[in-house]
């Protein structure tokens, strides 16, 4: 075994059992990615994005091939790979700093009681969050929540970030204000991220490598695109970077002439009545 | 950067503070009292044209008096009760006056119990059956919501005794209760474990169902966060089941509290329990001219204590709900 990656995803792919025999979702996944890189998974909707890091959390089993991080295989979810949500998943129930405080109890460490008010603190200092600490979840605004989901996620002290569609919930300029959170912080922390997302500017400002993925069934790894971008970025003297718009340019490139979607609205109805189906299905079994 | 998310929340922190018009008072005060009357009026009309063999139907002025007069009756008895403790302790202090060895005893007051004591045993008894109940059901309601096959091996039964009456139960209950139930000393009567027992029967079903439901429908999102946070099966219970399932419960438990105290009526009714039961019964039974009166006092003391019974829960959940916004009705 080698112990040059930190984190390596070797031959990964899933069947999920339907009533019609196995379905493949993601097949021959291979991807291997060094401490402190930034990640982003782009693709389709349905094309297993969210599988692949659902199975690096540990939240799903690969059937076939593996994961490994640091020379142990991943098999179960833990805090060493922290998730942050899409819509936030903060405990309604507990202020942002239980929520985060929850999680800091949870990841083992040495911490006295002080050493731990500190650490909740400074992770939601870190998002900018100190000021609404006492606050429920249902009192602060989206954005907010998210960077509270955030501060929990890197309170735990992950080897790994893993952020499903973290900003996908938010406007524009709420985006944008946590996108270059982010950065700070990534710049800080030098964490290892994995984000999936749908926005090709999103991947491409805060990316060291862009992995594409082809469109589902059996959805693979299609292309990488490394982002040779000097950090610190910014957005507003990136936008005439002929570099930056090349990269721009080669993703929707893959996105839409590659691997391009086509539905007709015929599939498109079938596959909502047949959600609905399932969804009023699910209720009855309720 | 951050001026633009602060200006929501001071919005947020001003609390909403609106005077009621008098539009609205009087919307709230007169529309009730408009029914109140109506059905009074209703009652008073239909119940002179009914004759029983017990005489007339009684109207609400009759049994306003009837009301009255058991007030009445309630507080002559406390007054005997008075007096023939305090003959005792005259009595006893005399004996011992002359007899310095002679150890004073005070015997009972037995008196037939009053409507107010009757309602009082009620109470004691659909409460404790409830909390019983609760205690049996919210466990297991839990198993059930968590484990698919907890579920699945348990449902069948639930769905068989659901439907059961009290009623089928009440037999089998007091033959249980008088053969295991032995003891010199008793700290409960035997009637009112009966009672408690057929009450937590029937308490069960509405917890157990509501809270198997509300476990079963916790968020995946938040499942997926205990996960990841590696919580224990106890803080998993403790932190994201209870909490997210609160208003299951609740609505679980206020069905079940109104479940008890209709079935506790019954039972008392049939088993010769003390309780408000027995009092409607007793009064039946007696069949003096103004017996149905006094029933109709204890159909409407039934009424009000169910639905007082009910608001507290409501003010039970409120407290310990953790949604204050929430609309609870």
């Amino acid at each position: 075994m080698s112990n040059k990656h930190h984190l390596e995803l070797t031959q990964v792919g899933i069947d999920f059992p339907t009533p019609k025999g196995p379905f493949t979702a993601l097949q021959n996944v291979n991807l291997r990615i060094d401490k402190g890189e930034f990640i982003s998974l782009i693709g389709h909707s349905g094309c297993g994005k969210s599988t692949v890091l659902n199975i690096v959390a540990g939240l799903y089993q690969a059937t076939n091939g593996g994961v490994i991080l640091d020379n142990q295989e991943v098999n179960e979810p833990g805090p060493e790979r922290a998730v942050v949500f899409q819509n936030h998943s903060l405990l309604p129930w507990l202020s942002a700093y239980k929520n985060v405080e929850l999680a800091v109890k949870q990841t083992p460490n040495g911490r006295s009681k002080k050493e731990m008010k500190e650490w909740v603190e400074h992770n939601l200092e870190l998002v900018h969050m100190s000021h609404a600490a006492d606050k429920l979840p249902a009192e602060i605004s989206g954005g907010m929540k998210q960077r509270v989901g955030i501060a929990r996620a890197l309170a735990m002290e992950p080897k790994v970030l893993l952020m499903d569609e973290p900003f996908g919930a938010l406007d524009a300029l709420t985006r944008a204000h946590l996108q270059d959170s982010v950065m700070e912080i990534h710049a800080e922390l030098g964490n290892t991220v994995i984000m999936i997302t749908h926005d090709v500017d999103e991947a491409v400002l805060l990316s060291d490598r862009i992995v594409m993925m082809t469109n589902g069934p059996a959805a693979t790894i299609g292309e990488i695109l490394p982002i040779e971008l000097a950090r610190p970025r910014n957005r507003i003297e990136l936008a005439d970077n002929p570099q930056y718009n090349h990269y721009r340019h080669e993703v929707l490139k893959f996105l839409y002439e590659k691997q391009r979607k086509v539905e007709s609205v015929d599939e498109h109805r079938k596959k909502l009545a047949k959600q609905n189906k399932a969804s009023s299905n699910g209720a009855s079994v309720a | 950067m951050f001026k633009q998310q602060a200006v929501p929340m001071i919005f947020s922190q001003v609390k909403q503070i609106r005077i009621p018009s008098i539009n609205d008072i009087l919307r709230a005060t007169a529309l009730p009292l408009i029914g109140l009357v109506i059905f009074l009026g209703l009652w008073s009309v239909m119940a002179k044209n009914i004759d029983t063999s017990l005489g007339q139907f009684p109207g609400p002025t009759a049994v306003w008096e009837q009301a009255v007069s058991l007030i009445d009756e309630h507080s002559a008895q406390m007054d005997k009760a008075d007096v023939f403790y305090n003959r005792q302790e005259e009595r006893n202090a005399a004996r011992v006056a002359q007899d310095p060895t002679y150890q004073p005893k005070i015997r009972a007051f037995t008196g037939a119990p009053t409507f107010f004591e009757q309602i009082w045993t009620s109470l004691y008894t659909v409460l404790v059956g409830f909390v019983v109940a609760s205690l049996i059901a919210i466990p297991i309601g839990i198993i059930c919501g968590l484990s698919k096959n907890a579920y699945t091996a348990i449902n069948p039964l639930i769905q068989l005794f659901k439907p059961v009456s009290p009623l089928a139960w009440l037999p089998l209950v007091t033959m249980v209760v008088s053969a295991v139930y032995v003891t010199s000393d008793p700290m409960f009567s035997k009637s009112f474990i009966t009672s408690a027992v057929t009450v937590s029967l029937c308490c069960l079903w509405p917890t157990l169902i509501n809270t198997a439901v509300g476990v079963s429908s916790i968020e995946s999102d938040l499942i997926n966060v205990s996960k990841v946070l590696r919580l224990n099966a106890l803080s998993h219970v403790t932190k994201i089941v209870l909490p997210s399932s609160i208003p299951a419960i609740f609505t679980g438990l206020r069905l079940s509290l109104g479940i008890g105290w209709m079935v506790l009526i019954a039972a008392e009714m049939l088993a010769q329990n003390p309780g408000l039961g027995k009092f409607v019964w007793d009064e039946f039974q007696n069949g003096s001219s103004e017996s149905l009166a006094r029933i109709m006092v204890a159909v409407l003391t039934i009424g009000v204590i169910g639905f007082i019974l009910d608001r507290l829960m409501l003010m039970l959940q409120k407290q310990v709900s953790w949604d204050k916004s929430a609309v609870l009705r």
